[in-house]
């Protein structure tokens, strides 16, 4: 490839915050710009093109004419990867699931719910082959220029298959459990640095499920918190409603 | 006769802008314009076409403590905003009462942010406009040093949106009640240093864009304008809702000014109180409250050309730009105001679950935003409503764009084009935030709407 590659962007439902997390990469941003051609960034740039070497998703499928975009998307790419927890595993979107469609169209619609198109939330996966991912709500931006330099140089971006427990204890946090609250950072994939966990909160589950989460046994330490089983649904389905995490 | 000469001279031929997917903003948008070759405008839209995603009914059945991180996902670049009118309306709804110290940092939080999306819309979004590219790429070879100011700025308000909230886009620091993880002295003190030392890079860009001030297009359209109040400061995080041509209301009567009403020509839910539209957005706050600005804010604007009581909306970056001196100035104040009592960790207020209503109001980036909830006796949501900026915005820039268009008759589609993609652009709109825009397609447009939320 003596050519720049020819990279893009694009979006179907969520909040765009991956994509702003990639701006934010600032001075950085600029650096990996030099190395490649952005045909396609609406949130940037006044142009788009029909085929680019590797084309970055966000947000996940959730209309059926989301379908033909993702698969012409898909067409025109080199290499697919999904960015965000949209993207990657339907996230935040996938709580719409859980609610009866009729009552979901109509709380926001009204009687109108009808006319507009929608569907059950899905990730980009269900739909297209996805080649890498960058998971995370929002993804961190230190990640992203790790897996676009990897996909750049032909490598098979790799994810982290330990779970946030390991990084929450090497960040020092006192474990959430044994402060009462709840969290999810026992099954779900490493890679943030247990950031939620760091700045007070608890781990939400955004960067999905870490391969083999034993969830019998997830159940077990989530129940022994002491939390009544709604809480402990409430927090499964917040990023993890497409999998088959069924606590 | 004119037609005669027309026939002899090659047929003239009308002309069409069609821009699907507008590039620069944030969501879906798109401008659709036809002229016919005797002049006459048959076409003249703004559409959304961005896909619903159903928050409000998401929210359904979640309890208080959870409702502020999904909200927040309602949009990456206010995502600070969002949680914050989102924990406004569930405080409300609860009786809960933050501290002193909780106030201080929510509303450096709003300014971080601010910042943060000022900066960005004008340094990345708007600014190629002006210097006649088609992106802030090809900037970085020509006009390296002054990219590099501004992106300084920017990193500069990522950073404190780093410091005070925890992270950059989605914080994780804020909850009910109070603050999660208190920033260290050290860290507000670096931060207070980060903020002096951005100064005379906002100083730089506000030269820039002052030397740029003949590409902002002169255009004015008399409208009302909507903001958040206050007697004591430039109301961002708390105040009253206020109007250019209304009396003031209190946040829990949001609803009798936003008014949210249907047409057909139209894609997306529209607003108005008095006038028929209205804008909100930083030119709305400085127009509501200009007198409240800093100094080296008040200055920023005269150099800017701008005053109170504009009524070009191209001029809203140009107002953004004097909120970001503003809000660097006011930080200053605010980080002096948490060094001199000291940053300490705070329990969080008790809080007895109970069935309420609440409301909560925040000037995000794009204009006023709202929130507002009914809990259940268990502290869970039943009913939700968020009221977003950018939708409140779409009827005025439709009703802009039917009294530009006609003026722009005789130039090129390329010179409409930019002209009308400039206007938007200028709204800063954000429509991924839409979380209840409507398509209205041909064949339906008869059918009567009415909204649950009315």
């Amino acid at each position: 490839m003596t050519a720049k590659p020819r990279i893009a962007f694009f979006d179907f439902a969520g909040c765009e915050g991956d994509q702003l997390q990639v701006a934010n990469l600032e001075e950085r941003l600029l650096d990996i710009l030099g190395h490649v051609e952005v045909v396609s960034f609406r949130e940037v740039a006044t142009r788009s093109a029909e085929t680019y070497d590797v084309a970055f998703v966000e947000g996940s499928i959730t209309r059926p004419e989301d379908i033909e975009r993702i698969k012409r998307i898909r067409a025109g790419a080199g290499v697919l990867v999904a960015l965000g927890a949209c993207a990657c595993i339907g996230g935040i979107n996938c709580l719409k699931n859980f609610l009866a469609e009729n009552v979901y169209r109509e709380e926001v619609y009204g009687p109108s719910a009808r006319w507009y198109p929608t569907a059950p939330a899905r990730p980009i996966k269900s739909v297209v082959q996805v080649d890498a991912e960058i998971p995370g709500c929002p993804v961190d931006p230190a990640e992203f220029a790790r897996v676009v330099k990897e996909v750049l140089l032909g490598k098979t971006p790799w994810l982290p298959d330990w779970p946030v427990c390991v990084e929450c204890k090497e960040a020092g946090n006192i474990c959430r459990f044994e402060m009462g609250r709840m969290c999810l950072g026992i099954i779900t994939r490493a890679g943030c640095g247990a950031c939620c966990v760091t700045e007070g909160a608890h781990c939400w589950g955004c960067r999905g499920l870490v391969p083999g989460a034993n969830l019998d046994s997830a159940r077990i330490v989530l129940d022994r918190a002491g939390q009544d089983r709604r809480a402990v649904q409430d927090l499964l389905r917040f990023y993890l409603g497409d999998t088959a995490a069924t606590l | 006769m004119a037609k005669k000469t027309q026939s002899a001279a090659p047929a003239k031929t009308g002309k069409r802008v069609d821009v699907h997917y507008l590039t620069r903003v944030e969501g879906h948008g798109n401008i659709v314009v036809e002229i016919e070759a005797d002049g006459r405008v048959s076409a003249c839209r703004w559409e959304v076409p961005e896909a619903p995603r159903f928050f409000e009914a998401m929210l359904i059945g979640r309890d208080y403590r959870d409702v502020h991180h999904i909200t927040s996902r309602i949009c990456g670049i206010c995502s600070i905003g969002h949680q914050l009118a989102s924990l406004q309306a569930t405080e409300d709804a609860l009786d809960i009462r933050v501290s002193e110290q909780t106030l201080l940092l929510r509303r450096l939080a709003v300014h971080g942010e601010n910042l943060q999306s000022h900066l960005l819309h004008i340094a990345y979004l708007v600014l190629p406009d002006l210097m006649g590219v088609d992106s802030v790429i090809p900037l970085a070879e020509t006009h390296k040093d002054a990219l590099l100011k501004l992106v300084a700025a920017r990193r500069m308000s990522n950073e404190f949106c780093r410091i005070i909230c925890g992270r950059t886009t989605h914080p994780q620091r804020m909850t009910p009640g109070g603050w999660m993880r208190i920033p260290s002295i050290q860290d507000l003190t670096a931060l207070r240093a980060l903020l002096v030392e951005s100064l005379p890079n906002l100083d730089f860009a506000v030269d820039l864009v002052a030397s740029l001030a003949d590409k902002i297009p002169s255009f004015e359209r008399k409208t009302e304008y909507i903001a958040l109040v206050s007697p004591t400061d430039y109301a961002l995080y708390w105040g009253e809702v206020g109007s250019s041509q209304d009396e003031r209301h209190p946040v829990r009567d949001y609803k009798s000014v936003t008014r949210e009403y249907c047409v057909p020509q139209s894609t997306a839910k529209w607003s108005k109180n008095v006038d028929e539209s209205y804008m909100v957005g930083a030119l709305a706050r400085f127009n509501l409250n200009a007198g409240k600005l800093t100094p080296g804010a008040a200055a920023a604007a005269a150099k800017l050309g701008l005053k109170p009581g504009c009524t070009n909306p191209f001029m809203n970056t140009v107002a953004q730009l004097v909120e970001c001196v503003h809000s660097v100035e006011d930080s200053v104040a605010l980080i002096d105001k948490l060094l001199a009592r000291g940053p300490r960790e705070e329990a969080l207020p008790p809080i007895r679950v109970k069935a309420g209503k609440g409301a909560g109001a925040v000037e995000v980036p794009r204009g006023i935003l709202f929130h507002a909830y009914e809990y259940d006796a268990n502290g869970r949501i039943f009913q939700a409503d968020c009221v977003i900026p950018t939708n409140q915005n779409h009827a005025n820039i439709q009703k802009d764009m039917e009294a530009l268009v006609p003026t722009l008759a005789d130039k090129s589609e390329a010179e409409i084009e930019l002209i009308l993609s400039m206007l938007v652009r200028a709204y800063d709109p954000c429509i991924s935030c839409s979380t209840h825009t409507l398509d209205l397609r041909p064949g339906q447009e008869k059918k009567l709407v009415r909204f649950v939320r009315k």
